[in-house]
Protein backbone atom coordinates (compact mmCIF):
# COMPACT_ATOMS: atom_id res chain seq x y z
CA UNK A 1 0.00 0.00 0.00
CA UNK A 2 2.89 2.31 0.84
CA UNK A 3 4.23 1.62 -2.64
CA UNK A 4 0.85 2.37 -4.24
CA UNK A 5 0.64 5.68 -2.40
CA UNK A 6 4.20 6.84 -2.94
CA UNK A 7 4.13 5.96 -6.64
CA UNK A 8 0.72 7.46 -7.40
CA UNK A 9 0.68 10.26 -9.98
CA UNK A 10 -0.31 12.86 -7.37
CA UNK A 11 2.27 11.77 -4.80
CA UNK A 12 4.91 14.48 -5.47
CA UNK A 13 2.23 17.12 -4.94
CA UNK A 14 0.88 15.41 -1.81
CA UNK A 15 4.40 14.94 -0.46
CA UNK A 16 5.20 18.62 -0.96
CA UNK A 17 1.90 19.70 0.59
CA UNK A 18 1.76 17.33 3.60
CA UNK A 19 5.29 16.13 4.35
CA UNK A 20 7.49 19.17 4.02
CA UNK A 21 9.95 18.89 6.90
CA UNK A 22 11.18 22.44 6.50
CA UNK A 23 7.62 23.69 7.00
CA UNK A 24 7.22 21.28 9.93
CA UNK A 25 10.23 22.72 11.72
CA UNK A 26 9.21 26.31 10.90
CA UNK A 27 5.76 26.14 12.45
CA UNK A 28 6.52 23.74 15.32
CA UNK A 29 7.42 26.43 17.90
CA UNK A 30 4.31 28.56 17.21
CA UNK A 31 1.93 25.58 17.19
CA UNK A 32 3.51 24.18 20.38
CA UNK A 33 2.92 27.51 22.10
CA UNK A 34 -0.69 27.50 20.92
CA UNK A 35 -1.00 23.91 22.17
CA UNK A 36 -0.48 25.19 25.72
CA UNK A 37 -3.96 26.70 25.41
CA UNK A 38 -5.38 23.23 24.60
CA UNK A 39 -3.68 21.84 27.70
CA UNK A 40 -5.01 24.72 29.80
CA UNK A 41 -8.58 24.27 28.49
CA UNK A 42 -8.35 20.55 29.08
CA UNK A 43 -7.06 20.78 32.65
CA UNK A 44 -9.57 23.43 33.77
CA UNK A 45 -12.51 21.67 32.07
CA UNK A 46 -11.53 18.27 33.48
CA UNK A 47 -11.51 19.55 37.08
CA UNK A 48 -15.07 20.87 36.76
CA UNK A 49 -16.35 17.87 34.81
CA UNK A 50 -15.18 15.38 37.46
CA UNK A 51 -17.15 17.21 40.17
CA UNK A 52 -20.29 18.16 38.22
CA UNK A 53 -20.66 14.76 36.57
CA UNK A 54 -20.47 12.97 39.91
CA UNK A 55 -23.11 15.31 41.29
CA UNK A 56 -25.35 14.67 38.28
CA UNK A 57 -24.90 10.90 38.57
CA UNK A 58 -25.80 10.96 42.27
CA UNK A 59 -28.88 13.09 41.56
CA UNK A 60 -29.98 10.67 38.90
CA UNK A 61 -29.67 7.65 41.17
CA UNK A 62 -31.70 9.19 44.00
CA UNK A 63 -34.52 6.73 44.81
CA UNK A 64 -38.19 7.29 45.51
CA UNK A 65 -41.00 9.34 43.97
CA UNK A 66 -40.02 12.48 45.92
CA UNK A 67 -36.91 12.88 43.77
CA UNK A 68 -38.68 12.21 40.46
CA UNK A 69 -38.40 15.84 39.20
CA UNK A 70 -34.67 15.89 39.93
CA UNK A 71 -34.17 12.53 38.23
CA UNK A 72 -36.19 13.68 35.23
CA UNK A 73 -34.20 16.91 34.94
CA UNK A 74 -30.85 15.16 35.13
CA UNK A 75 -31.98 12.63 32.49
CA UNK A 76 -33.14 15.48 30.23
CA UNK A 77 -29.80 17.23 30.74
CA UNK A 78 -27.76 14.16 29.85
CA UNK A 79 -29.95 13.40 26.82
CA UNK A 80 -29.71 16.95 25.51
CA UNK A 81 -25.99 17.52 25.87
CA UNK A 82 -25.08 14.08 24.58
CA UNK A 83 -27.34 14.63 21.60
CA UNK A 84 -26.17 18.04 20.39
CA UNK A 85 -22.87 18.07 18.48
CA UNK A 86 -20.06 19.62 20.52
CA UNK A 87 -19.20 22.12 17.82
CA UNK A 88 -22.77 23.47 17.84
CA UNK A 89 -22.85 23.95 21.62
CA UNK A 90 -19.53 25.80 21.40
CA UNK A 91 -20.73 28.03 18.56
CA UNK A 92 -24.09 28.77 20.20
CA UNK A 93 -22.68 29.57 23.63
CA UNK A 94 -19.46 31.19 22.48
CA UNK A 95 -21.14 33.63 20.10
CA UNK A 96 -24.57 33.74 21.74
CA UNK A 97 -23.89 34.27 25.44
CA UNK A 98 -21.62 37.33 25.04
CA UNK A 99 -24.15 38.85 22.61
CA UNK A 100 -26.60 39.19 25.52
CA UNK A 101 -24.29 42.00 26.68
CA UNK A 102 -25.18 41.40 30.34
CA UNK A 103 -22.78 43.17 32.69
CA UNK A 104 -20.42 40.75 34.34
CA UNK A 105 -20.83 38.00 31.73
CA UNK A 106 -17.37 37.26 30.37
CA UNK A 107 -16.78 37.76 26.65
CA UNK A 108 -13.63 35.63 26.57
CA UNK A 109 -13.98 33.00 23.85
CA UNK A 110 -11.80 30.59 25.78
CA UNK A 111 -14.09 30.95 28.81
CA UNK A 112 -17.17 30.02 26.79
CA UNK A 113 -15.30 27.21 25.08
CA UNK A 114 -14.49 25.73 28.48
CA UNK A 115 -18.11 26.18 29.66
CA UNK A 116 -19.38 24.32 26.58
CA UNK A 117 -16.94 21.44 27.03
CA UNK A 118 -17.84 21.17 30.72
CA UNK A 119 -21.57 21.06 29.87
CA UNK A 120 -21.14 18.35 27.25
CA UNK A 121 -18.61 16.16 28.98
CA UNK A 122 -20.51 16.39 32.27
CA UNK A 123 -23.36 14.64 30.48
CA UNK A 124 -21.08 11.89 29.14
CA UNK A 125 -19.09 11.41 32.31
CA UNK A 126 -22.21 11.35 34.53
CA UNK A 127 -23.34 8.30 32.57
CA UNK A 128 -19.99 6.66 33.26
CA UNK A 129 -20.32 7.40 36.97
CA UNK A 130 -23.91 6.13 36.96
CA UNK A 131 -22.82 2.86 35.42
CA UNK A 132 -20.27 2.61 38.22
CA UNK A 133 -22.85 3.34 40.93
CA UNK A 134 -25.28 0.80 39.52
CA UNK A 135 -22.56 -1.83 39.33
CA UNK A 136 -22.17 -1.76 43.12
CA UNK A 137 -24.39 -4.54 44.46
CA UNK A 138 -27.42 -3.26 46.46
CA UNK A 139 -26.35 -5.53 49.33
CA UNK A 140 -23.41 -3.18 49.89
CA UNK A 141 -25.71 -0.28 50.64
CA UNK A 142 -28.05 -2.51 52.66
CA UNK A 143 -25.12 -3.68 54.76
CA UNK A 144 -23.94 -0.10 55.33
CA UNK A 145 -27.45 1.01 56.34
CA UNK A 146 -27.74 -1.95 58.72
CA UNK A 147 -24.58 -0.72 60.45
CA UNK A 148 -26.40 2.53 61.20
CA UNK A 149 -25.02 4.74 58.40
CA UNK A 150 -27.45 7.21 56.88
CA UNK A 151 -28.28 6.97 53.19
CA UNK A 152 -25.82 9.75 52.27
CA UNK A 153 -23.12 8.28 54.51
CA UNK A 154 -23.59 4.90 52.84
CA UNK A 155 -23.34 6.56 49.45
CA UNK A 156 -20.22 8.57 50.34
CA UNK A 157 -18.31 5.92 52.27
CA UNK A 158 -19.38 2.65 50.72
CA UNK A 159 -20.95 2.98 47.28
CA UNK A 160 -19.07 5.84 45.60
CA UNK A 161 -15.52 4.71 46.47
CA UNK A 162 -16.19 1.34 44.84
CA UNK A 163 -18.10 2.88 41.94
CA UNK A 164 -15.43 5.44 41.08
CA UNK A 165 -12.61 2.91 41.22
CA UNK A 166 -14.44 0.68 38.76
CA UNK A 167 -15.00 3.40 36.18
CA UNK A 168 -11.51 4.93 36.09
CA UNK A 169 -10.66 3.35 32.69
CA UNK A 170 -13.80 4.61 30.93
CA UNK A 171 -13.32 7.99 32.63
CA UNK A 172 -9.85 8.29 31.18
CA UNK A 173 -11.24 7.24 27.83
CA UNK A 174 -13.61 10.21 27.92
CA UNK A 175 -10.74 12.50 28.82
CA UNK A 176 -8.81 11.43 25.75
CA UNK A 177 -11.90 12.53 23.83
CA UNK A 178 -11.95 15.80 25.75
CA UNK A 179 -8.31 16.50 24.93
CA UNK A 180 -9.06 16.21 21.24
CA UNK A 181 -12.25 18.25 21.46
CA UNK A 182 -10.32 21.23 22.86
CA UNK A 183 -9.46 21.87 19.21
CA UNK A 184 -13.13 22.78 18.60
CA UNK A 185 -12.80 25.87 20.81
CA UNK A 186 -10.81 27.32 17.92
CA UNK A 187 -14.02 28.08 16.00
CA UNK A 188 -14.65 30.94 18.45
CA UNK A 189 -11.40 32.59 17.45
CA UNK A 190 -9.18 31.35 20.26
CA UNK A 191 -5.84 30.49 18.75
CA UNK A 192 -5.22 26.94 19.97
CA UNK A 193 -3.03 24.38 18.20
CA UNK A 194 -5.40 23.53 15.35
CA UNK A 195 -6.28 27.17 14.73
CA UNK A 196 -2.60 28.11 14.75
CA UNK A 197 -1.90 25.37 12.23
CA UNK A 198 -4.77 26.67 10.06
CA UNK A 199 -3.16 30.11 10.22
CA UNK A 200 0.15 28.61 9.13
CA UNK A 201 -1.56 26.70 6.31
CA UNK A 202 -3.26 29.87 5.10
CA UNK A 203 0.08 31.67 5.00
CA UNK A 204 1.83 29.31 2.59
CA UNK A 205 -0.90 26.82 1.55
CA UNK A 206 1.24 24.01 2.95
CA UNK A 207 -0.71 21.36 4.87
CA UNK A 208 2.31 20.01 6.75
CA UNK A 209 1.40 22.35 9.60
CA UNK A 210 -1.65 20.19 10.37
CA UNK A 211 0.77 17.33 10.93
CA UNK A 212 2.48 19.40 13.64
CA UNK A 213 -0.82 19.79 15.52
CA UNK A 214 -1.59 16.09 15.04
CA UNK A 215 1.80 15.13 16.49
CA UNK A 216 1.23 17.28 19.56
CA UNK A 217 -2.21 15.80 20.26
CA UNK A 218 -0.93 12.25 19.80
CA UNK A 219 2.03 13.03 22.05
CA UNK A 220 -0.28 13.57 25.02
CA UNK A 221 -3.13 11.16 24.23
CA UNK A 222 -0.93 8.08 23.70
CA UNK A 223 0.66 8.22 27.18
CA UNK A 224 -2.82 8.65 28.67
CA UNK A 225 -4.11 5.67 26.67
CA UNK A 226 -1.20 3.49 27.89
CA UNK A 227 -1.82 4.67 31.46
CA UNK A 228 -5.47 3.60 31.09
CA UNK A 229 -4.39 0.16 29.83
CA UNK A 230 -2.06 -0.18 32.79
CA UNK A 231 -4.82 0.76 35.24
CA UNK A 232 -7.19 -1.79 33.69
CA UNK A 233 -4.53 -4.50 33.87
CA UNK A 234 -3.70 -3.65 37.49
CA UNK A 235 -7.37 -3.70 38.45
CA UNK A 236 -7.85 -7.10 36.82
CA UNK A 237 -4.78 -8.48 38.64
CA UNK A 238 -6.08 -7.27 41.98
CA UNK A 239 -9.56 -8.65 41.48
CA UNK A 240 -8.22 -12.01 40.42
CA UNK A 241 -5.90 -12.05 43.43
CA UNK A 242 -8.94 -11.28 45.60
CA UNK A 243 -10.90 -14.13 44.03
CA UNK A 244 -8.11 -16.59 44.81
CA UNK A 245 -7.78 -15.55 48.42
CA UNK B 1 25.24 6.22 -32.16
CA UNK B 2 26.08 9.89 -32.18
CA UNK B 3 23.19 10.51 -34.56
CA UNK B 4 20.80 9.16 -31.96
CA UNK B 5 22.48 10.85 -28.99
CA UNK B 6 22.26 14.39 -30.29
CA UNK B 7 18.50 14.44 -30.91
CA UNK B 8 18.10 12.74 -27.53
CA UNK B 9 20.09 15.51 -25.85
CA UNK B 10 18.01 18.14 -27.64
CA UNK B 11 14.79 16.47 -26.51
CA UNK B 12 16.11 16.20 -22.95
CA UNK B 13 17.07 19.87 -22.91
CA UNK B 14 13.67 20.84 -24.25
CA UNK B 15 11.92 18.74 -21.59
CA UNK B 16 14.10 20.28 -18.87
CA UNK B 17 13.34 23.76 -20.17
CA UNK B 18 9.64 22.99 -20.26
CA UNK B 19 9.71 21.68 -16.69
CA UNK B 20 11.69 24.68 -15.49
CA UNK B 21 9.32 27.00 -17.36
CA UNK B 22 6.29 25.39 -15.75
CA UNK B 23 7.76 25.87 -12.31
CA UNK B 24 8.51 29.55 -12.53
CA UNK B 25 6.12 31.34 -10.18
CA UNK B 26 5.09 34.59 -11.79
CA UNK B 27 5.99 34.67 -15.45
CA UNK B 28 3.96 31.82 -16.93
CA UNK B 29 4.15 32.14 -20.67
CA UNK B 30 0.87 32.11 -22.54
CA UNK B 31 0.41 29.07 -24.77
CA UNK B 32 0.88 29.53 -28.48
CA UNK B 33 -2.80 30.23 -28.83
CA UNK B 34 -5.30 31.29 -26.21
CA UNK B 35 -8.13 30.51 -28.59
CA UNK B 36 -11.01 28.92 -26.74
CA UNK B 37 -10.64 25.64 -28.62
CA UNK B 38 -7.02 25.24 -27.51
CA UNK B 39 -7.71 25.57 -23.80
CA UNK B 40 -7.86 22.54 -21.55
CA UNK B 41 -10.90 23.14 -19.37
CA UNK B 42 -12.51 21.38 -16.43
CA UNK B 43 -15.81 21.36 -18.33
CA UNK B 44 -15.50 21.28 -22.12
CA UNK B 45 -16.38 24.53 -23.82
CA UNK B 46 -17.18 26.27 -20.54
CA UNK B 47 -15.12 28.48 -18.23
CA UNK B 48 -15.62 27.17 -14.68
CA UNK B 49 -14.94 29.71 -11.94
CA UNK B 50 -14.69 28.88 -8.25
CA UNK B 51 -15.49 31.14 -5.31
CA UNK B 52 -16.66 30.90 -1.71
CA UNK B 53 -20.25 31.00 -0.45
CA UNK B 54 -21.76 33.29 0.87
CA UNK B 55 -20.56 35.72 -1.79
CA UNK B 56 -20.09 39.01 0.03
CA UNK B 57 -20.29 42.54 -1.34
CA UNK B 58 -18.63 44.54 -2.72
CA UNK B 59 -16.97 41.57 -4.43
CA UNK B 60 -20.29 40.08 -5.50
CA UNK B 61 -23.69 41.69 -5.97
CA UNK B 62 -27.11 41.16 -7.43
CA UNK B 63 -28.65 39.28 -4.50
CA UNK B 64 -29.61 35.60 -4.23
CA UNK B 65 -30.74 34.28 -7.60
CA UNK B 66 -29.82 30.62 -8.02
CA UNK B 67 -28.90 27.87 -5.58
CA UNK B 68 -26.63 27.42 -3.65
CA UNK B 69 -25.54 31.04 -3.57
CA UNK B 70 -26.22 33.11 -0.47
CA UNK B 71 -26.24 36.91 -0.08
CA UNK B 72 -25.20 37.29 -3.72
CA UNK B 73 -25.10 35.14 -6.82
CA UNK B 74 -21.75 35.38 -8.65
CA UNK B 75 -23.53 34.51 -11.90
CA UNK B 76 -25.25 37.89 -12.04
CA UNK B 77 -22.11 39.71 -13.23
CA UNK B 78 -22.68 42.21 -10.45
CA UNK B 79 -20.05 43.09 -7.87
CA UNK B 80 -16.37 43.73 -8.51
CA UNK B 81 -15.02 40.19 -8.73
CA UNK B 82 -17.98 38.89 -10.72
CA UNK B 83 -17.64 41.77 -13.19
CA UNK B 84 -13.87 41.23 -13.53
CA UNK B 85 -14.40 37.49 -14.04
CA UNK B 86 -16.95 38.04 -16.81
CA UNK B 87 -14.73 40.67 -18.48
CA UNK B 88 -11.83 38.19 -18.46
CA UNK B 89 -14.12 35.45 -19.77
CA UNK B 90 -15.23 37.74 -22.60
CA UNK B 91 -11.60 38.47 -23.57
CA UNK B 92 -10.93 34.73 -23.61
CA UNK B 93 -13.87 34.29 -25.98
CA UNK B 94 -16.50 32.90 -23.61
CA UNK B 95 -20.06 34.18 -23.81
CA UNK B 96 -21.79 35.01 -20.52
CA UNK B 97 -23.80 31.79 -20.85
CA UNK B 98 -20.56 29.78 -21.15
CA UNK B 99 -19.40 30.69 -17.64
CA UNK B 100 -20.16 28.31 -14.75
CA UNK B 101 -19.64 29.19 -11.10
CA UNK B 102 -18.78 26.49 -8.58
CA UNK B 103 -18.67 26.69 -4.80
CA UNK B 104 -15.11 26.27 -3.64
CA UNK B 105 -14.41 27.17 0.01
CA UNK B 106 -10.96 28.53 0.73
CA UNK B 107 -9.72 25.29 2.33
CA UNK B 108 -10.66 23.31 -0.77
CA UNK B 109 -9.31 25.93 -3.14
CA UNK B 110 -5.84 25.68 -1.59
CA UNK B 111 -5.82 21.89 -1.10
CA UNK B 112 -3.44 19.96 -3.34
CA UNK B 113 -4.82 17.94 -6.20
CA UNK B 114 -7.09 18.58 -9.15
CA UNK B 115 -9.24 21.68 -8.89
CA UNK B 116 -12.95 21.77 -9.61
CA UNK B 117 -12.48 25.11 -11.36
CA UNK B 118 -10.43 26.59 -14.19
CA UNK B 119 -9.85 29.74 -12.19
CA UNK B 120 -10.64 30.80 -8.66
CA UNK B 121 -11.48 34.36 -7.66
CA UNK B 122 -11.98 35.00 -3.96
CA UNK B 123 -9.92 37.96 -2.71
CA UNK B 124 -6.84 35.78 -2.44
CA UNK B 125 -3.67 37.77 -1.88
CA UNK B 126 -0.53 36.79 -3.71
CA UNK B 127 2.51 35.83 -1.64
CA UNK B 128 5.63 34.08 -2.93
CA UNK B 129 5.07 31.16 -0.52
CA UNK B 130 1.49 30.66 -1.71
CA UNK B 131 2.61 30.80 -5.34
CA UNK B 132 4.60 27.61 -4.76
CA UNK B 133 1.28 25.77 -4.33
CA UNK B 134 -1.15 27.57 -6.62
CA UNK B 135 -0.54 29.59 -9.75
CA UNK B 136 -1.54 33.25 -9.38
CA UNK B 137 -2.60 35.62 -12.12
CA UNK B 138 -1.35 39.19 -12.26
CA UNK B 139 -3.08 41.67 -9.97
CA UNK B 140 -6.71 42.49 -10.63
CA UNK B 141 -6.91 44.66 -7.50
CA UNK B 142 -4.24 46.26 -5.34
CA UNK B 143 -5.44 46.05 -1.77
CA UNK B 144 -4.69 47.65 1.59
CA UNK B 145 -5.59 46.25 4.98
CA UNK B 146 -7.83 48.30 7.29
CA UNK B 147 -9.10 48.16 10.84
CA UNK B 148 -12.76 48.32 11.91
CA UNK B 149 -13.90 49.05 15.49
CA UNK B 150 -17.14 49.99 17.24
CA UNK B 151 -17.92 53.71 17.40
CA UNK B 152 -17.23 55.27 20.77
CA UNK B 153 -14.76 52.60 21.92
CA UNK B 154 -11.25 53.68 22.94
CA UNK B 155 -9.61 51.94 20.01
CA UNK B 156 -11.76 53.95 17.58
CA UNK B 157 -9.72 57.09 18.27
CA UNK B 158 -6.28 55.49 17.83
CA UNK B 159 -4.17 57.18 15.15
CA UNK B 160 -1.05 55.02 14.91
CA UNK B 161 -0.04 51.37 14.46
CA UNK B 162 1.87 51.50 17.74
CA UNK B 163 -1.31 52.66 19.50
CA UNK B 164 -3.07 49.40 18.51
CA UNK B 165 -0.64 47.15 20.37
CA UNK B 166 -2.58 47.04 23.64
CA UNK B 167 -5.89 45.90 22.09
CA UNK B 168 -7.46 42.53 21.36
CA UNK B 169 -7.44 42.26 17.56
CA UNK B 170 -8.88 39.68 15.23
CA UNK B 171 -8.93 38.68 11.57
CA UNK B 172 -10.45 36.09 9.31
CA UNK B 173 -8.58 32.86 8.78
CA UNK B 174 -6.97 32.48 5.39
CA UNK B 175 -6.53 36.20 4.93
CA UNK B 176 -3.24 38.01 5.00
CA UNK B 177 -4.89 40.21 7.62
CA UNK B 178 -3.88 37.81 10.38
CA UNK B 179 -0.24 37.86 9.27
CA UNK B 180 -0.52 41.61 9.15
CA UNK B 181 -1.57 41.75 12.82
CA UNK B 182 1.25 39.46 13.91
CA UNK B 183 4.01 40.95 11.77
CA UNK B 184 3.20 44.66 11.58
CA UNK B 185 1.14 45.45 14.70
CA UNK B 186 2.71 42.79 16.95
CA UNK B 187 0.04 43.18 19.66
CA UNK B 188 0.57 42.36 23.34
CA UNK B 189 -2.55 40.14 23.42
CA UNK B 190 -2.89 37.05 21.24
CA UNK B 191 -5.05 38.00 18.25
CA UNK B 192 -8.12 35.90 17.41
CA UNK B 193 -8.55 34.10 14.09
CA UNK B 194 -12.05 33.34 12.79
CA UNK B 195 -13.17 30.72 10.31
CA UNK B 196 -15.25 33.16 8.27
CA UNK B 197 -16.43 36.73 7.94
CA UNK B 198 -19.62 36.02 9.93
CA UNK B 199 -17.74 34.73 12.99
CA UNK B 200 -15.29 37.64 12.87
CA UNK B 201 -18.05 40.25 12.62
CA UNK B 202 -20.04 38.56 15.43
CA UNK B 203 -16.98 38.69 17.69
CA UNK B 204 -16.57 42.40 16.98
CA UNK B 205 -20.24 43.09 17.76
CA UNK B 206 -19.95 41.02 20.95
CA UNK B 207 -16.86 43.00 21.96
CA UNK B 208 -14.90 39.76 22.07
CA UNK B 209 -12.36 41.64 20.01
CA UNK B 210 -11.67 45.39 20.02
CA UNK B 211 -10.63 45.70 16.39
CA UNK B 212 -11.15 43.63 13.23
CA UNK B 213 -8.54 43.71 10.48
CA UNK B 214 -9.97 43.22 6.98
CA UNK B 215 -9.15 44.47 3.52
CA UNK B 216 -10.33 48.04 2.88
CA UNK B 217 -13.29 47.31 0.54
CA UNK B 218 -14.58 44.68 2.99
CA UNK B 219 -14.16 47.24 5.79
CA UNK B 220 -16.56 49.54 3.96
CA UNK B 221 -19.08 46.73 3.59
CA UNK B 222 -18.70 45.72 7.27
CA UNK B 223 -19.33 49.25 8.52
CA UNK B 224 -22.12 49.97 6.03
CA UNK B 225 -24.14 46.78 6.43
CA UNK B 226 -22.91 44.27 8.98
CA UNK B 227 -21.95 46.52 11.91
CA UNK B 228 -23.85 49.80 11.53
CA UNK B 229 -22.25 51.22 14.69
CA UNK B 230 -18.84 50.27 13.33
CA UNK B 231 -16.18 52.65 12.11
CA UNK B 232 -13.11 52.32 9.90
CA UNK B 233 -10.35 53.43 12.23
CA UNK B 234 -7.86 53.61 9.40
CA UNK B 235 -6.06 51.75 6.65
CA UNK B 236 -2.47 50.57 6.43
CA UNK B 237 -0.15 51.13 3.51
CA UNK B 238 1.62 48.00 2.22
CA UNK B 239 5.28 47.81 3.07
CA UNK B 240 7.68 46.60 0.39
CA UNK B 241 5.66 45.25 -2.53
CA UNK B 242 2.04 46.34 -2.86
CA UNK B 243 -0.39 43.64 -1.66
CA UNK B 244 -2.55 42.42 -4.52
CA UNK B 245 -5.37 40.01 -5.25
CA UNK B 246 -4.79 37.42 -7.93
CA UNK B 247 -6.96 34.76 -9.51
CA UNK B 248 -5.73 31.28 -8.65
CA UNK B 249 -5.17 28.25 -10.87
CA UNK B 250 -3.93 24.71 -10.61
CA UNK B 251 -0.14 24.92 -10.82
CA UNK B 252 1.13 24.48 -14.34
CA UNK B 253 -2.24 25.40 -15.90
CA UNK B 254 -1.35 27.40 -19.05
CA UNK B 255 -4.63 29.30 -18.68
CA UNK B 256 -2.76 31.67 -16.31
CA UNK B 257 -0.88 33.14 -19.26
CA UNK B 258 -4.09 33.72 -21.20
CA UNK B 259 -5.77 35.36 -18.20
CA UNK B 260 -2.72 37.56 -17.69
CA UNK B 261 -2.96 38.66 -21.34
CA UNK B 262 -6.65 39.44 -20.82
CA UNK B 263 -5.95 41.41 -17.63
CA UNK B 264 -3.16 43.37 -19.33
CA UNK B 265 -5.51 44.25 -22.21
CA UNK B 266 -8.23 45.25 -19.73
CA UNK B 267 -5.76 47.53 -17.93
CA UNK B 268 -4.71 49.14 -21.23
CA UNK B 269 -8.32 49.65 -22.33
CA UNK B 270 -9.31 51.06 -18.94
CA UNK B 271 -11.88 48.26 -18.43
CA UNK B 272 -10.47 47.28 -15.05
CA UNK B 273 -10.56 50.85 -13.84
CA UNK B 274 -14.15 51.29 -14.99
CA UNK B 275 -15.27 48.11 -13.21
CA UNK B 276 -13.53 49.39 -10.10
CA UNK B 277 -15.31 52.75 -10.36
CA UNK B 278 -18.66 51.02 -10.61
CA UNK B 279 -18.35 48.43 -7.86
CA UNK B 280 -15.81 49.91 -5.49
CA UNK B 281 -17.01 53.51 -5.72
CA UNK B 282 -17.80 53.57 -2.03
CA UNK B 283 -14.25 52.54 -1.22
CA UNK B 284 -12.95 56.02 -0.76
CA UNK B 285 -10.08 57.14 1.38
CA UNK B 286 -9.60 56.20 4.99
CA UNK B 287 -6.90 57.73 7.20
CA UNK B 288 -3.58 55.91 6.82
CA UNK B 289 -2.22 54.68 10.15
CA UNK B 290 1.56 54.63 10.45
Amino acid sequence: MVYAVTHSPGWPEVEAAFFDWGAYRDSFPAISRAFLLNVKIFLIAEAFILVFALLLAVLRSLPGPVFFPIRALSIAYADFFRGVPTILVIALLGFGAPALAIDGIPTSTTFWGIVSLVLIYTAYVSEVYRAGIESVHPSQEAAARSLGLTRSQALGWVVLPQAVRRVIPPLLNDFIGLQKDTALVGILGSVEAFKQSQIEVAADFNFTHYLVAATLFVAITIPLARFTDWLVARDRRRRQAGALA
Amino acid sequence: MRKILIPLAVVAAAVLAAVAGGRSEVAVAAPASCAKGNLTLVNDGRLTIGTDNPAFPPWFGGGEKTKPWKINDPGTGKGFESAVAYAVAKRLGFATSEVTWVYSPFARTIAPGRKAFDLGINQISYTPARAKVLAFSASYYNVNQAIVALKGTRIASIRSIAGLRGYKLGAQLGTTSYQFIVNRINPARTPSAFDDNTAAVTALKNRQIDGLIVDLPTAFYVTAVQVPNGKIVGQFASTGTQERFGMVFQRGNPLVGCVNNALAAMKRAGTLKRIQQIWLAKVTGAPVLK
